[in-house]
């Protein structure tokens, strides 16, 4: 069945990192009065004993996000395992709103069969497991990282036959790899329980690079990140055209603003792509970007999209 | 007291015949190709091998368990579900499994077919444990090595299956089925093909001051100086420098070996129903050694005897060892 292409929306992801509650709190009015997007992420996905930090503005960072105009979404853990991992997976499921995204399996028995957007932490890598989680009441899927553009052109075919939102991370680091154990607390020989928050330190991660001096790797909590950062700019005709339906730009310690103004006007149609690619670099200062996953080769890699889709 | 099962690796027909003939109660073995987590050049059988390493291995009263715990991308779904139905038609015991749509496929096609869910699933709680185990009528859980013994415990009073536990052999640090590294630097998936830094990948370059640097798709995994052993580049287990750590260390974890064999005791009374030995990329005369080990501790311990641990501390052959997450939470 040929489904016809439409406009995709851009979404925020969460916020991976563990930025101050100050910190969240100017970045989260600046989205909310400045950023052109149509969806927002919220809540702590990598590691639970940052959440309590920003509790006590949730209530109002939902407001003013709704306020705005934009539907709020919030994520839950990647990893459950400890009590207090599982109470909060459980409170996130109860929610009747906003809309919830699911990132565990723990959250997926939680939640029934209620409605729920599925997050990229849920390996949603084919068509029959998508099958599966529509008749298990979910509405949205968000796609691995690293599936390549073949996978995903059938793997939104199916989601939208279906009904399904389906989702495709388009900006930022990719998330490569998470863990029970804390990189950040072991490179300042510390443990998880006595980590002293040393990664509030890191806003865009703790940078890794290889003994002859190669960046490679960011640490973040548990979490290990690619050093570029994903850049599917030239490639949002073609994720349109395969229908893809939202395209998530994760949160990274630039001018988020920028970023998604830049998106959005290619989107719209206002500028081409190469004049946007520069802007881009521009407000990324030195990062490398990446589209490898996307093509089927090794994550890090940037090549040039084909002229034409 | 569990039946503490013996679950052993079976990379070739070669080392599933001497797991068998070593006294394991189950071995694990895949196809050729990217339907398992060791997809590596040389392992893994085909499709008659199979049927007869099922023939052995029934005959001496051992289980075989066929893992089919990789994530097929979209478009490649017919892979996995063809190797369920070679696995069904041999025989096998048990399919171990980690994608949601392989497993409700197996569910409903094969519903006889008795399904274990792998480590690559990642199911850490028992609300996660449970929802495979509802779904899609899951008799065992893999768990992931990032559980102290008391939290097994515990785990174990919460779920309707079975526990089995990695006790020996590679230790792996990322949460499994969720590791992306391998793809990000050779173009090679975990979770879709099957592959963890591959041989293919490696290259060993001696510098001009004699240190010798480790290679993986051309990043250096690690440097060894001249009187250092070189290690196999495996991401995670490679020397990186942090803005605090100029000079270079184990960013994640030392090249180390899981061996919990002084915990065998303690695990079998917190409730585990069996034990995996890790290994299938390893050799004959190894999986001969670690399983008749094995197999005498647990029988010992099973039959109430004191048991010679130290024959299983000498098997890690002078590598480190680490009891991982299981001993205590300051390992996270």
């Amino acid at each position: 069945m040929a489904v016809k292409a439409m406009k995709p929306k851009l979404t925020l992801g969460p916020i991976a990192y563990h930025w101050s509650a100050h910190k969240n709190r100017d970045f989260y009015a600046r989205i909310a009065d400045e950023a052109p997007l149509d969806e927002v992420y919220l809540g702590e996905v990598i590691c639970s004993k940052r959440a309590p930090f920003h509790e006590a503005d949730l209530p109002a960072t939902i407001e003013r996000l709704e306020r705005a105009g934009k539907t709020v979404v919030l994520s839950t853990l990647a990893e459950v395992m400890l009590k207090r991992e599982r109470k909060a997976t459980d409170d996130i499921a109860g929610l009747d709103a906003p809309e919830i995204e699911v990132n565990n399996a723990a959250g997926l028995y939680a939640r029934g069969m209620r409605p729920h957007r599925v997050g990229p932490f849920m390996n949603a890598y084919n068509e029959a497991t998508i099958d599966w989680m529509a008749r298990q009441g979910a509405t949205h899927v968000c796609l691995p990282t690293e599936l390549p553009a073949e996978a995903i052109a059938i793997a939104a075919r199916s989601a939208r036959n279906l009904g399904l939102g389906v989702e495709v991370q388009v900006f930022g680091r990719a998330s490569l790899a998470v863990s029970a154990r804390c990189y950040h607390a072991r490179a300042h020989g510390r443990t998880k329980d006595n980590c002293l928050f040393v990664c509030e330190d890191d806003p865009d991660g703790m940078p890794l690079k290889t003994r002859d001096d190669s960046p490679i790797l960011r640490v973040n909590g548990i979490q290990t990140l690619s050093e570029s950062y994903i850049d599917l700019l030239p490639e949002l005709g073609r994720l349109a055209a395969d229908g893809i339906t939202h395209l998530r730009l994760m949160p990274q310690d630039v001018d988020m603003v920028g970023v998604t103004t830049v998106f959005r006007s290619v989107l719209d149609g206002k500028v081409a792509t190469t004049e946007a690619d520069m802007r881009l670099r521009d407000l990324c200062d030195g990062t490398t970007f990446s589209n490898g996953f996307y093509h089927g080769i090794a994550g890090y890699r940037r090549i040039a999209a084909a002229a034409s889709t | 007291m569990s039946l503490a099962e013996l679950i052993c690796p079976a990379g070739t027909p070669a080392a599933l015949r001497t797991a068998v003939d070593a006294g394991a109660d189950a071995v694990y073995c895949g196809f050729q190709d990217a339907t398992n987590a060791r997809n590596f050049p040389g392992l893994n059988f085909t499709p008659d091998e199979l049927a007869a390493a099922v023939a052995y291995a029934h005959h001496a009263g051992t289980k075989v368990l066929l893992a089919l715990n990789t994530y097929p991308p979209a478009g490649k779904v017919d892979l996995w579900r063809h190797a369920a139905y070679l696995g069904v038609r041999y025989g096998v015991d048990a399919f171990i499994v980690a994608d949601m749509g392989v497993a409700d496929y197996i569910r409903h096609t094969h519903p006889l077919a008795r399904l274990h869910l792998s480590v690559q699933a990642a199911a850490s709680s028992p609300e996660a444990i449970r929802y495979y185990c509802e779904n899609f009528g899951v008799k065992r859980v893999v768990l992931p090595r990032i559980l102290t013994i008391p939290e097994i415990r515990q785990i174990r009073t919460e779920i309707p299956c079975e526990i089995e536990t990695f006790i020996f052999g590679n230790h792996g640090l990322m949460v499994e089925g969720r590791c992306s590294l391998t793809n990000y630097l050779t173009g090679q998936s975990t979770n879709m093909d099957g592959v963890c830094s591959p041989a293919s990948d490696v290259q060993y370059v001696r510098d001009t001051d004699g240190s010798m640097s480790s290679r993986l798709a051309g990043f250096t995994i690690d440097r060894f100086g001249p009187e250092e052993m070189a290690g196999y580049p495996t991401i995670c287990k490679g020397r990186y420098a942090a803005p605090n750590r100029p000079e270079g260390y184990y960013a994640f974890e030392e090249p180390i070996s899981l061996n919990l064999s002084r915990l065998l005791p303690e695990l079998i009374d917190a409730g585990v129903h069996a034990f995996k030995i890790e290994g299938r990329q390893r050799s004959k005369s190894y999986v001969r050694n670690v399983v008749t080990a094995f197999r005498h501790a647990v029988d010992d311990i099973r039959a109430g005897r004191a048991t010679n641990m130290s024959d299983l501390v000498a098997l890690t052959e002078g590598q480190k060892q680490t009891q991982g997450a299981f001993e205590t939470k300051k390992w996270r």
